[in-house]
C-alpha cells in the first residue's frame, strides 16, 4: 500500500470538495436503488457504494481533454468526472432527456463533452476501447491521457491481456485502473485468480503496478498524477490496483450473501468516506455541523435531479428505428 | 493491357484515402513494412510510416478494440483481419461495441470504422482459413456489409466505405486478389461508388442470377455455357448486402421473372436465405417459378481438392440450378 502518498496535509477546501464528490456519488446510488424499488428505473442497477474514493481520487487527477471508458459499475465515474446528475437520473428512468435519449439505461450512459466514452456491459470492453482512444490521442500528438477502469474480474478475460500487452508496446498514455472489489460477480477473488494482487500482471508487459488504497481518494489521486505524468512524457501505461470494497451485492437486488459478515464488516469500517472526514477533523478540526451541510447541500441537489428527470418524456415508441445508423442510405440500411 | 487485381484497387483506395484524410490510418497483422501476407498494403508503409500503420502482435480483439476506440475519438481505423475466420476472435469488439455504440448512445457517438476481412477459400486453404461469414454481419444492426466482385467495384466501394460514418465490414475474397505475390499493378482512376446500388454484370432475360465475390465470375461463366443451351441470363452484382439495392433487384426480378442466389457461403443461412426472403415477400408478383440457392454446402471447408470442389459451388452447380429454375434439370 502507499499510505506514505498521503502523509501530507489535505487542503481543507480541496478535501471538502472530494467529500462532497464522494457523498454525491453515494447519495446518487441510494437513492437510484430507492427509486428503483418504487418503480422508476426499468433496467439494471449495479450500486458503486464503497468505491467512491477510486473515482473520484482516479477524476480528481485527470485534465479536460482525457478520455475515460468505464464498467457496469459505472456511475460513480461518471459522477467524479463531473457529469450531471439530473440528466444520469433521465437516462435511468428511459427518458428523452437522458444522456442517451433514453437508449442505453445505466450500462451504457456517456457524457462526450467530459470526455466519458461510456460505462460498459461487457466485463473488459472498455480496456481495448481506451487503448484505441490513447493511440489516437498519441497519433494526435499527446498531452491527455485515456483511462479506463475495471474490476478484478475482467482481468481475466483476454481483452486485459492483450490491451496491456499493446499499450506496453507502442507506450500509449493510458491508465488501466482495476477497482479490485474482491469479487468477479458472485465469486471471490481466490476462486478466480491465484494471484492476491493484480497490479502484479503488469509485470508481464513491462510497465509499472502499484497497489493503492482504494478507500483512500488522496492516496488514489496521487498515484493517478504520477502514472498520467508518466504516460504524457512519453513512458506509457500504469497498471493501477486499487484494493476497495462494494458494500452491496453485485446488482441490485443481490444481498451478496455469499460474503462473510466479518468481512463486509471489516470493509465497512474502512469507508471511504470516512476515511477522508476522519482526516479533515484531524487537520482541519471540521465538525459534524460540516458534515452535515455537505449532505444537506447534495441532498437538495439530487432532489432537483430526481424533479428534473422525473419531468422528462418518455420517447416515442417509433424512436426505435433512429440512431441504428449515422447514415442509413435513405433508410435503406434499417431494411 | 491494363493490369488491375482487387488487391490493386483496395491498395489504391487506402492511398489514395490516407493521403486525403490524415485521421485514416491502418491497423492490421503484418500489414506494415512487409506489406500483407497477400501483398495488398505493399508501399504504404514505405509512404505513410509508423504512425499511418500500425502492425500488431496477434491480438485480434485488442487490434478492433483499439480500432473502435481510436474512431470514437475522432480516427478513420481502417482494420485488417488476414483470415476472415480471425474475426471471431474480435467479435465482441465488433458485435458488441461498433455496431451498437451509435445506437446505444442515443446517436451521441459513432464508430466509422471499416474492417477488412479476406475472405472465402484460395484452394486447400481449409476449414479455419477459407470461411464466407459475411451473413453473421447481415443479421447484425449497425453495420453495413460489403462484397465486391470486381476490381473497379473493390476500389470505388472502399473509398466510399472509408468516407462512411458507421461501421463497415468489407468482405474481399482470396481469388480476386489477382495471384500471389502481390505484384503491383496500374493505377486505374475509380470514382467512389456509393452503398446500396447493385449493377447488372451481364444483361439477360430469362433468369437473375444473384451474386457477388468470387462466385459472382463461376455465374457469369455459367451464363455463358446456358446461353449455348438458348437460355439468357441476367447476372445481378448486389455489391453491398446491406444496404441492399432491392430497387435494382427488383427491376432484374421484374425483367425475368425467374430468380437463383449463388454464394460460397453454406447455403443454410446465408445471405442468399435474406435475398430470397426479399424476393419472395416483396416482388412475388413477377414470379413465375421457385426460387433457387446454390451455395456451400451446410459443412465446413474441407481441405482435399476434391472435397473443396464438391463443396464450392462453380458454374456447372449453377447452372444446374439455373436449369432447375427454368424447369429444364
Amino acid at each position: 500500500m502507499t499510505d506514505s502518498l498521503s502523509d501530507k496535509p489535505v487542503d481543507k477546501d480541496e478535501g471538502l470538495q472530494l467529500y462532497r464528490r464522494m457523498v454525491r456519488i453515494r447519495r446518487f446510488e441510494e437513492r437510484a436503488s430507492q427509486l428503483r424499488a418504487a418503480g422508476l428505473i426499468p433496467g439494471f442497477l449495479h450500486p458503486c457504494i464503497g468505491q467512491e474514493a477510486v473515482a473520484v481520487g482516479v477524476c480528481g487527477a485527470l485534465g479536460d481533454g482525457d478520455v475515460l471508458t468505464s464498467t457496469h459499475r459505472g456511475h460513480g465515474h461518471m459522477l467524479g468526472r463531473g457529469a450531471d446528475p439530473a440528466r444520469m437520473y433521465a437516462e435511468l428512468f428511459a427518458r428523452s432527456g437522458g444522456y442517451n435519449h433514453g437508449k442505453g439505461g445505466s450500462l451504457h450512459m456517456i457524457d462526450v463533452q467530459l470526455g466519458f466514452l461510456g460505462a460498459n456491459g461487457i466485463v473488459g470492453a472498455g480496456i481495448p476501447l481506451a487503448t484505441g482512444a490513447a493511440l489516437q490521442l498519441k497519433r494526435r500528438g499527446g498531452g491527455s491521457v485515456a483511462v479506463t477502469f475495471f474490476g478484478d474480474g475482467a482481468t481475466n478475460e483476454g481483452s486485459f491481456h492483450e490491451s496491456l500487452n499493446l499499450a506496453s508496446l507502442w507506450k500509449l498514455p493510458v491508465l488501466y485502473v482495476c477497482e479490485n472489489n474482491l469479487y468477479g460477480e458472485f465469486t471471490r477473488q481466490d476462486h478466480h485468480q491465484v494471484i492476491t494482487d493484480v497490479a502484479a500482471r503488469s509485470s508481464s508487459y513491462g510497465m509499472p503496478g502499484v497497489v493503492v488504497d482504494g478507500n483512500d481518494v488522496i492516496a488514489v489521486r496521487e498515484v493517478t498524477r504520477e502514472a498520467r505524468e508518466r504516460a504524457l512524457a512519453g513512458e506509457g501505461p500504469t497498471l493501477i490496483e486499487a484494493k476497495t470494497y462494494r458494500h452491496r451485492g453485485h446488482f441490485e437486488g443481490d444481498m451478496g450473501r455469499y460474503r462473510p459478515p466479518e468481512e463486509v464488516a471489516r470493509w465497512m469500517a474502512h469507508d471511504p468516506l470516512d476515511v477522508l472526514w476522519g482526516r479533515l477533523v484531524k487537520e482541519h478540526a471540521l465538525d459534524e455541523a460540516a458534515r452535515d451541510a455537505v449532505r444537506a447541500d447534495v441532498e437538495a441537489e439530487l432532489d432537483a435531479a430526481i424533479a428534473w428527470a422525473k419531468e422528462q418524456e418518455h420517447p416515442a415508441p417509433e424512436q426505435s428505428l433512429e440512431d441504428v445508423y449515422v447514415d442509413s442510405i435513405g433508410g435503406a440500411a434499417l431494411r | 493491357m491494363t493490369k488491375f487485381s482487387c488487391a490493386d484497387g483496395i491498395r489504391q483506395a487506402i492511398d489514395e484515402e490516407m493521403e486525403r484524410d490524415p485521421d485514416v490510418f491502418l491497423i492490421g497483422e503484418d500489414i506494415g513494412e512487409s506489406g500483407g501476407v497477400f501483398g495488398v498494403t505493399k508501399g504504404l508503409y514505405e509512404k505513410y510510416g509508423p504512425t499511418r500503420l500500425w502492425d500488431t502482435p496477434i491480438s485480434e480483439e485488442a487490434m478492433i478494440g483499439a480500432a473502435v476506440g481510436a474512431a470514437l475519438v475522432g480516427a478513420r481505423p481502417i482494420a485488417e483481419i488476414m483470415f476472415g475466420d480471425f474475426v471471431v476472435l474480435a467479435m465482441d469488439m465488433l458485435v458488441n461495441q461498433a455496431a451498437k455504440t451509435h445506437y446505444m448512445t442515443g446517436g451521441r457517438l459513432s464508430v466509422p470504422l471499416v474492417v477488412r476481412m479476406v475472405t472465402g477459400t484460395a484452394g486447400s486453404t481449409a476449414a479455419q482459413h477459407s470461411q464466407s461469414l459475411e451473413s453473421w454481419f447481415v443479421h447484425v444492426p449497425g453495420m453495413k456489409v460489403v462484397a465486391p466482385s470486381s476490381p473497379e467495384d473493390a476500389k470505388g466501394l472502399l473509398k466510399t466505405a472509408i468516407r462512411d460514418p458507421d461501421p463497415v465490414m468489407f468482405f474481399e475474397h482470396k481469388q480476386l486478389y489477382g495471384g500471389r505475390g502481390g505484384q503491383v499493378g496500374d493505377v486505374v482512376a475509380v470514382e467512389p461508388i456509393p452503398l446500396g446500388v447493385g449493377r447488372v454484370r451481364r444483361e439477360g432475360s430469362d433468369v437473375t442470377i444473384v451474386s457477388y465475390l468470387k462466385t459472382l465470375e463461376h455465374v457469369l461463366d455459367a451464363a455463358a455455357t446456358l446461353e449455348g443451351e438458348g437460355i439468357s441470363c441476367e447476372v445481378w452484382d448486389p455489391r453491398t448486402l446491406v444496404p441492399l439495392d432491392r430497387e435494382g433487384l427488383r427491376r432484374s426480378v421484374a425483367k425475368t421473372g425467374r430468380v437463383v442466389i449463388a454464394h460460397e457461403a453454406p447455403v443454410r443461412g446465408g445471405a442468399g436465405a435474406e435475398i430470397a426472403a426479399v424476393v419472395a415477400g416483396e416482388f412475388f408478383e413477377h414470379l413465375k417459378a421457385p426460387i433457387v440457392r446454390v451455395g456451400g454446402h451446410n459443412t465446413p471447408m474441407p481441405y482435399a481438392p476434391e472435397l473443396e470442389g464438391y463443396v464450392v459451388p462453380g458454374p456447372e452447380r449453377i447452372a444446374e440450378a439455373v436449369r432447375r429454375c427454368l424447369g429444364r434439370a
